[in-house]
């Protein structure tokens, strides 16, 4: 086993050396505004847990109001925070993978990173002032919708044309997940913002289809925003960095290609099951229910080959502080993706819908797959592209990863007790045929899960603030890299 | 099977549009029947464009982002039925720009909320949701009450709206300015409204007809949620879909 890892460590050096320079300063920034608007995004969902806890933490203010600043929090978690994720790991995964630099070099590059932190504080500022299309995770106006197209067309170019441009005769599984993203994301985007502005002056644009048309393409987009921007893109970071930290090579080749068309084809279809039971026909209901379901088994073959990728190499789970986020992310993936097709069910959905279960199986694959895969890229990231032999310290990574687990741990079950004893409240009749309880009833039941929930979220800020001292002291003070220095820092 | 897919991993353009092939299937299956299939919108009468004065007020909803934590579509369950009345129509969302079902009740489903309380209740709601149900954790909105509705251009909303297939008449956008003021007025002449948007609420919403206020444009749009259809009257074939 030893000696496996040997020669794989001696092949990706001899890679190393003949490789040119990489354009590694954009991984640099997009790096730190991932651990930034990590940061932000976090915040802004405690203060809104809280809000519900306390309504007085909306402040009487109309910026600081939970409507305003849910879709903030939201945004700034999957589109600000994972987005930089994405950005970083495309940028630094296709040019390892192709050997070569980036097509266009750093400056199509650096177009996409300002151009997509623009569209952040554009698409940030319209939430707090009341800017919004009012379709969930869409919320941008027409204007910022634009410029995105325009950043994610460049974003398409100079990750294709670098595919093009690769010194390795095939393109590696990371990158077929990554282009998924790339272009499917696209085609969501364009399809769930067409809308006509009242004027060219003003930001406020109505959305072409109406009512259950509507209906139907936002959940389109709204699920495969789940699935091609917080898994597809995803799972290209899994495939890469996983392998790499481990010394192992991807577990099967051929799970890789089966999951991989499985998961691009059947995703798309399972958006219905956002609409059960509502003016949506059953036929389209069904079709979603159906192909949720089988969605079930590429997820898992996305894990399997995640986990078992480690075989021969579980020790290091305890060295390798990357290794142990990105490990636990693909459990916490493998457990929500099988979450979701059992809510996708209709029995059950009609229970779990409109509830805080649905919030918190979106958070254990927020908190537990994106962010932390994401937290396993920055502590694998941050010592090589800096030139550090290591992290500051081993131990802060254990406090970011426990307090981390605990805080989405008590978030979870929190939010599973509340979800489904309103579910279960909403439905109860009393003895003689009434409802037995009045709607403001169940509001007053959840506040002790509301507290939890809170405090869950606050841990897990906490930890990626824990984290982010750890990296910023990697940085400034951390022992520089021995004189290999280049052979190391491409690896 | 392996060696079949080199040709795709050894060529972008190709595994490009392989791709986007394999993921534009579902979405074309499920959304292009929606708008050729005619059963899909349920044949119901007296659902009608919404007038001057709830478009504003829809538009604060959006704005103040209220599906957030508020569901417009009541599910044909007997308890939903019993707490919220009638399961929700496609047809009432039939020109919704966008659509407001909703994915999250933190707050109560709101598809026929209106009529259900009195104007004066909703506006001490909304100033201070906690003087009238102490247990609510709404923010509160005391704001609305206090500004002006800004509507020199409600005309231009109409008119973008029937660009896109709401059918607006010429009367109602030479009329948009003129009725949205009527509605909050109950002195004022409204039988040409009432004729335009049958069952629309002539009210002085927030109580002061001399000045439109946000608020009165929100309490408008929600005392005419849900209200249009009237359900007596529908026969069960008319819902088939």
């Amino acid at each position: 086993m030893a000696a496996t890892a040997a020669t794989m460590d001696g092949a990706f050096r001899a890679q190393a050396h003949a490789t040119p320079a990489y354009n590694d300063d954009v991984v640099k920034a997009a790096c730190i505004a991932t651990a930034f608007w990590g940061c932000v995004g976090f915040l802004v969902g405690v203060v809104i847990a809280s809000q519900l806890a306390w309504p007085v933490m909306n402040l009487g203010l109309e910026w600081t109001s939970f409507g305003r600043l849910r879709p903030l929090h939201t945004s700034a978690v999957i589109f600000a925070f994972g987005g930089n994720a994405m950005l970083a790991a495309s940028f630094y995964i296709v040019q390892r993978t192709c050997r070569t630099g980036l097509f266009m070099g750093s400056a199509g590059a650096w177009f996409v990173f300002w151009g997509y932190q623009l569209f952040i504080v554009m698409a940030a500022l319209g939430y707090v002032l009341g800017i919004t299309s009012g379709k969930e995770y869409a919320e941008p106006e027409w204007f910022v919708d634009l410029w995105l197209t325009i950043v994610w067309v460049v974003y398409l170019v100079v990750y294709a044309g670098t595919l093009m441009k690769r010194e390795e005769p095939h393109i590696y599984v990371a990158n077929w997940f990554i282009l998924a993203f790339i272009i499917t994301v696209a085609m969501l985007h364009i399809g769930n913002n067409i809308q006509v502005p009242v004027s060219l002056f003003g930001w406020k644009s109505y959305t072409v289809p109406a009512g259950v048309q509507d209906a139907m393409i936002q959940w389109w987009y709204g699920h495969n925003a789940v699935g091609f921007f917080l898994t597809a893109g995803f799972l290209g970071m899994m495939y890469y960095f996983i392998p790499k930290a481990a010394g192992r090579p991807v577990y099967s080749y051929r799970l890789s290609i089966v999951h991989f068309w499985a998961l691009v084809f059947l995703y798309i279809w399972a958006g219905p099951h956002h609409l059960h039971y509502t003016a949506l026909p059953d036929w389209a209901q069904t079709l979603g229910m159906t192909f949720s379901i089988m969605l079930w088994m590429p997820s898992w073959g996305g894990m399997i080959n995640g986990l078992m990728t480690l075989a021969g190499a579980w020790d290091k789970l305890r060295t390798d502080a990357s290794l142990r986020f990105s490990v636990t992310a693909v459990a916490f993936y493998g457990m929500s993706t099988f979450e979701g097709p059992m809510m996708s069910i209709k029995a059950v959905n009609a229970l779990s819908h409109y509830t805080d279960w649905t919030i918190g199986h979106v958070h254990s694959g927020a908190m537990g797959w994106v962010g932390f895969v994401s937290f396993g890229m920055l502590y694998y990231l941050v010592p090589k592209l800096w030139g550090r032999a290591g992290l500051y310290s081993a131990k802060l990574v254990a406090w970011h990863f426990w307090i981390s687990t605990l805080g989405i741990v008590l978030y979870i079950t929190a939010m599973w007790v509340s979800g489904i004893m309103q579910g279960l409240m909403w439905r109860a009749y009393d003895e003689y045929g009434f409802l037995q309880y009045a709607f403001v009833e169940t509001v007053a039941a959840m506040h002790p899960f509301y507290v939890i929930r809170t405090l869950g979220g606050l841990l897990y800020l906490v930890g990626a603030l824990i984290m982010v001292v750890n990296l910023v002291k990697t940085v400034t003070s951390g022992e520089p890299e021995r004189a290999v220095a280049p052979a190391a820092a491409a690896a | 099977m392996a060696l079949k897919h080199e040709i795709l991993e050894k060529n972008v353009v190709l595994l490009a549009i392989c791709t986007l092939i394999t993921v534009a299937i579902g979405g074309l299956v499920q959304i292009v029947p929606l708008f050729v299939q005619e059963q899909t919108i349920e044949r119901v009468e007296g659902v009608r464009p919404y007038s001057p004065l709830e478009l504003a007020g829809r538009n604060i909803y959006i704005r103040e982002g209220c599906y957030n934590c508020h569901s417009q579509m009541v599910r044909p369950f007997r308890d939903e039925i019993e707490r919220y009345g009638h399961y929700s129509l496609a047809a009432e969302s039939m020109y919704d720009h966008p659509f407001q079902w909703g994915s999250k009740r933190t707050g109560p489903d709101l598809a026929r909320v209106g009529g259900k309380y009195s104007d004066d209740w909703h506006v001490a709601h909304m100033i201070n949701p906690r003087a009238v149900v102490p247990e609510s954790i709404m923010p509160g909105y005391a704001f609305l009450a206090t500004r002006e509705l800004k509507f020199d251009d409600v005309a231009d909303h109409l008119r973008t709206l029937r660009l896109i297939g709401v059918p607006y008449t010429q009367a109602m956008i030479d009329n948009a300015r003129a009725d949205l003021v009527a509605q909050q007025n109950p002195d004022a002449d409204t039988d040409a409204l009432a004729k335009r948007y049958p069952k629309a609420v002539v009210s002085a919403f927030a109580g002061d007809p001399a000045k439109v206020t946000e608020m009165d444009a929100l309490v408008a749009y929600l005392q005419m949620l849900g209200t249009l259809v009237d359900f007596k009257s529908v026969r069960p074939e008319q819902l088939r879909q």
